[in-house]
């Protein structure tokens, strides 16, 4: 890997944002507009109470699952138009492109996640009993999974309309199963033995935890788990990346 | 194994269908080679083979001495595919800046490279905002930042004018007479004049390696166009 090469890519990533203005709007704006919609479809006395709960989880999903769906296309677009066959003739080694990408995205999502926080902290009084820049940090650790995840699963879309159908495909089933909508423990054994495997569900229970103000071991196993998911997922977008194709 | 490409029984498939069979060539050192042949013919699978981002099924692919894709390759092969590979939401000087990085070349690269290919004047503009032919030129440009050893181009002339077309062949005459090493692709027989020597593919096996001049003499034909169709149905 060379420093050079990353930090090269990382830049002509966020060019690329830049150009699109489009683009950048809607990553910000979505996210923002959901938890805003998330706060006043709970009505009745204990409204401001179930927003408190999964407000904060919900913080870091939603980037989560913007980031999977824009780097997953980004990447079958560098497939597709011919630009990563001739980086890869190049002397740049996969994990170039893989970071460069990675570090271009986590600062996206860390403008992303900063300021659907700031909106969901101010304007939508959202309350959690943990410290306000856990939740942020953690919202950016979210998008950088989900980042990392659509890189992985890009590399098995041979199109834009397969690219897109793996956001339902791969992150809805995970978002059942993380415990947002019924505790995991509740489940049938073998959904609770899968949802162990699931990334989602250790970004949804460090969010849920620093939410209710829980922490101790299980916190730090959590965000462990969801750094050790990021690295392999960017680690298997590198094996699936293939110089020589038929 | 004197050639600056030597190619030795390569076997590809793509899709299931047989695309080289058992093809031998080399590319001697410092010259502007020609590879023609009909749509079809495996013009490109040959390129992608040398610069090493084709699953080949059996044979041997050597370039510069090295096994063809072999990573000290990547600095001295440049390849330039036949749509172009550009980012089209960068302007022109921002795709060759960021190729540039990559291959570690000073700035001053990028002006020199976008002299050549005649786009100084659209250097700040957006790239899916050119045309075809300027956008070919701008993924032409990126193979000349860092002036390689061996360049592999891929009908790079395709829908440019005539006076386009005239400049970028004097430009690859002035590469090879530098040292360089041209295999440039074409299915437009007039192009083949302006070459050193000239491999002549057909259904995935070389036809025939020679240079323009002995080809007009063993068709006994002066166009060259006329030559190939009739070294193509004389062997058929």
């Amino acid at each position: 890997m060379s420093l050079r090469v990353t930090t090269a890519t990382a830049r002509r990533v966020l060019l690329q944002l830049r150009h699109d203005p489009r683009t950048v709007l809607l990553l910000v704006a979505v996210p923002c507009a959901l938890v805003a919609l998330l706060k006043y479809v709970f009505a009745g006395g204990q409204a401001g109470a179930v927003f408190d709960r999964v407000g904060g989880p919900l913080l870091g999903v939603f980037p989560l699952v913007s980031m999977f769906l824009v780097t997953s296309i980004a990447m079958l677009r560098e497939r597709t138009t011919g630009t990563l066959e001739r980086l890869l003739t190049m002397p740049l080694a996969k994990l170039d492109l893989l970071v460069g990408y990675a570090v271009a995205f986590a600062l996206a999502a860390a403008v992303q996640a900063t300021l659907v926080s700031a909106l969901a902290f101010g304007a939508l009084d959202l309350h959690v009993r943990g410290p306000t820049w856990a939740v942020i940090v953690l919202a950016v650790a979210n998008a950088v999974l989900g980042m990392a995840l659509g890189l992985f699963v890009s590399a098995f879309a041979r199109s834009e309309f397969q690219a897109v159908q793996f956001m339902p495909a791969f992150v809805l089933p995970q978002l059942l199963l993380c415990g947002l909508l019924a505790p995991r423990q509740e489940m049938a054994r073998p959904l609770e033995v899968v949802s162990w495997a699931a990334p989602l569900t250790y970004a949804y229970d460090a969010l849920d935890r620093v939410t209710r103000g829980v922490y101790g071991g299980a916190l730090v196993r959590d965000v462990l788990a969801l750094v050790a998911f990021t690295l392999l997922a960017l680690a298997l977008g590198a094996v699936t990346l293939r110089r020589r194709t038929p | 194994m004197d050639g600056a490409i030597s190619v030795r029984s390569l076997r590809v498939r793509r899709g299931g269908r047989l695309v080289l069979r058992d093809l031998s060539l080399s590319v001697a050192p410092g010259r502007l080679t020609g590879l023609l042949g009909p749509n079809g013919s495996g013009k490109t699978t040959l390129m992608r083979a040398i610069v090493g981002v084709q699953v080949v099924e059996a044979g041997a692919v050597v370039v510069l001495g090295e096994p063809a894709g072999s990573p000290e390759l990547r600095w001295r092969v440049g390849y330039v595919t036949q749509a172009p590979s550009v980012y089209g939401d960068l302007t022109v000087r921002e795709n060759l800046r960021y190729f540039a990085r990559v291959l570690d070349r000073p700035e001053s690269t990028v002006d020199e490279a976008l002299g050549t290919v005649g786009l100084v004047a659209l250097a700040e503009q957006l790239t899916a905002t050119l045309s075809g032919g300027e956008r070919a030129r701008v993924s032409l440009a990126t193979a000349l930042l860092n002036k390689p050893d061996v360049l592999v181009l891929d009908e790079p002339t395709v829908g440019l004018d005539p006076v386009l077309r005239r400049d970028l062949w004097a430009t690859f005459r002035r590469l090879a007479d530098g040292g360089t090493t041209l295999l440039v692709s074409s299915h437009v027989m007039e192009e083949a004049a302006r070459c050193d020597d000239l491999l002549l593919l057909r259904d995935g096996a070389l036809l025939a390696a020679l240079t323009p001049a002995e080809l007009r003499e063993r068709t006994g034909e002066h166009e060259l166009e006329q030559a190939f169709l009739r070294l193509a149905e004389g062997a058929a």
